[in-house]
């Protein structure tokens, strides 16, 4: 290995390359509250802050409540501004969600997901963000380690653009990425700062210059201002490609709202959020040597959801597989599902589909359960059809 | 290819898989952690994922390392290891129990003193075991018990890999220096003491 080479190469897990990341983008504050799969993020901050590594200052708050109320404070005085939470604590957050997203507060948070209580888990599942989906957050998600580095970096870049300043979440798998050490090529603390250099917030808190942040409006006025968020989450799209493209120039790392995998000609396609993508593309491949047409999409841009692109890869697939690890109970399906299919419907696209609910509260998603899923979807094209529409995937019944 | 010239195991993908048990407190996590930190430093590719359950001090604790040569995308358990590591000497004297799953022509690695003789005997079918006496390397060493480095100082000797010196540098980030320097020397010495008994 060459001496750059060696610089740039780290072992990192999860949490430590996200709070790498963060320090590498010269935050100015950090308001948190710890909780786990999170929590090394902080403590890995905090130390950097008083190590003097990182000039920013470190908020440990009473709640998350009150971390993200910071936050939005923190972003309109024109500070870069990170938070991180995962489960219970953005359930938390909630009502404060909204608020930083519709006074548009550009804040990057990490979302380490995990299960939501009640029975009490710490393990993975999506229910978290899925709570959150509506809040006008963008969501990102990260398949690995690497991208969970490479997407805290680019979303300072996509949320402090001055045409969206919309806050950012940054999600990735609780324990099976964050406790995870992998390798990962980092930039030089240069090359970021060229990257994502500090840019004035257009209307900072000036407390010479007073104006109204956060203001009332009645029926008469407050469906504009939700018809001008929609708006700019329009506009997401084209800030994530300029953004991922000038980070391409200088990581060579290509990123695209989606990740696909052999999808050209598939047959049958599995799609998915977060590290079970790259299990799915492991097994597609051995498939795929057997000359079987599987293919694997994951959405790494959530919201605003990328429905252009995600038709266009599924144009000619006859089969597709929904992995959903959160549930709408009660509801259609899974909150991915019933996306797909909205999609597929308003495109006039009628391909056999099934939604399979897995992994809630950390169950091991196996090389033998994605076989399993490839060969149903085999035998459904077979049959034309499913034989039902919704599978709790390793269910114990 | 990391298989076929250290392990020669027989598997159609390129990659090892190591499963470690001890119990809480004996640095069973640690261990995973710095075999994979060592491994990507020294060039190659490796994933370290701990089992996440009850976090009590002294309760049975798993975790896992995969090593390979090209980049590692499943993001999945463990369940059929090339390579039992147990650190924990009462656990490795009922191996039975934590060899499930364990590959035909899989290598064990057992923490043991006493009772060679009688494990001998018992030893299972197509594995190939190997002993550190971690318990008299540590107290001669240290003067109280790290059973984790030496373990990893006899799978290293076995594996041909990663080098000690990137162990080294690994373990110099993450301990003081009189930590670290017994556990250089418990290091080294395991991985000349490791022995073959089957």
């Amino acid at each position: 290995m060459s001496k750059l080479e060696y610089v740039r190469k780290m072992a990192l897990m999860g949490d430590e390359a996200v709070a790498y990341a963060v320090k590498q983008a010269d935050v100015d504050v950090i308001a948190a509250y710890p909780i786990t799969p999170q929590t090394i993020i902080v403590e890995r901050l905090s130390k950097y802050v008083a190590d003097g590594e990182l000039n920013a200052s470190f908020i440990q708050a009473e709640s998350e409540h009150s971390a993200l109320s910071i936050c939005i404070g923190s972003a309109l005085a024109g500070a870069r501004t990170f938070t991180s939470t995962a489960s219970q604590g953005l359930a938390l957050m909630h009502e404060v969600l909204y608020i930083a997203s519709s006074m548009r507060a550009p804040i990057v948070m990490a979302i380490a997901n995990r299960a939501l209580n009640s029975p009490l888990n710490i393990h993975c599942d999506h229910s978290d963000i899925m709570g959150a989906r509506d809040t006008g957050w963008i969501h990102l998600f990260a398949n690995n380690v690497q991208q969970a580095y490479d997407l805290t970096l680019m979303a300072f870049k996509i949320s402090e653009d001055p045409d969206l300043l919309i806050p950012v979440s940054v999600n990735l798998d609780g324990f099976i990425l964050t406790h995870s050490i992998e390798p990962l090529e980092v930039l030089l603390d240069e090359e970021v700062h060229q990257f994502i250099p500090h840019e004035p917030y257009p209307h900072e808190i000036d407390f010479g210059n007073p104006l109204a942040y956060g203001v009332m409006a009645l029926p008469d006025t407050y469906m504009e201002f939700k018809r001008q968020f929609q708006e700019a989450m329009l506009k997401v799209p084209e800030v994530f490609h300029k953004t991922t493209r000038e980070f391409y120039t200088i990581s060579g790392r290509t990123y695209k709202s989606l990740t696909s995998y052999f999808t050209e000609d598939a047959e049958a396609v599995v799609i998915a959020l977060g590290s079970t993508v790259e299990t799915l593309k492991y097994v597609a491949r051995k498939f795929r040597e057997k000359n079987i047409k599987v293919g694997v999409l994951g959405l790494t841009m959530y919201r605003p959801f990328p429905e252009k692109e995600i038709v266009k890869v599924l144009e000619n697939v006859r089969c597709i597989a929904v992995l959903d690890r959160a549930y709408s109970y009660g509801g259609v399906g899974g909150p991915l599902y019933t996306d797909i299919l909205a999609s597929l419907y308003k495109n006039g696209m009628k391909p056999i589909v099934a939604d399979f609910v897995y992994g809630l509260g950390g169950r091991d998603f196996k090389l033998t359960d994605s076989e399993e899923i490839f060969r149903k979807m085999m035998k459904a094209i077979e049959c034309n059809g499913f034989e039902r529409d919704i599978y709790w995937w390793g269910v114990k019944e | 290819m990391v298989k076929n010239r250290y392990v020669n195991l027989l598997n159609e993908d390129q990659m090892i898989e190591i499963r470690w048990h001890g119990r809480g407190g004996q640095g069973v996590v640690t261990v995973s952690d710095i075999m994979a930190r060592s491994i990507i430093m020294g060039g190659k590719y490796a994933q370290h994922f701990p089992e996440f359950g009850p976090e009590r001090s002294g309760a049975p604790v798993k975790a896992f390392t995969r090593i390979s040569d090209e980049p590692i995308e499943i993001h999945s358990g463990v369940y059929n290891p090339d390579i039992v590591v147990i650190i924990d000497e009462g656990m490795s004297k009922n191996f039975n129990l934590y060899i499930q799953g364990l590959k035909e022509n899989g290598l064990l690695f057992l923490n043991l003193g006493d009772m060679r003789d009688q494990i001998k005997q018992n030893l299972p079918k197509n594995v190939r075991v190997y002993v550190v006496n971690a318990k008299k390397i540590s107290y001669e060493e240290a003067g109280k018990p790290i059973f984790n480095i030496p373990m990893l100082g006899g799978l290293v000797k076995v594996l041909r890999m990663p080098d000690l010196n990137t162990i080294e540098e690994v373990l110099s980030r993450r301990f003081p220096s009189e930590l670290f320097e017994v556990n250089i020397r418990i290091l080294r010495r395991a991985y000349e003491e490791v022995e073959s008994i089957g």
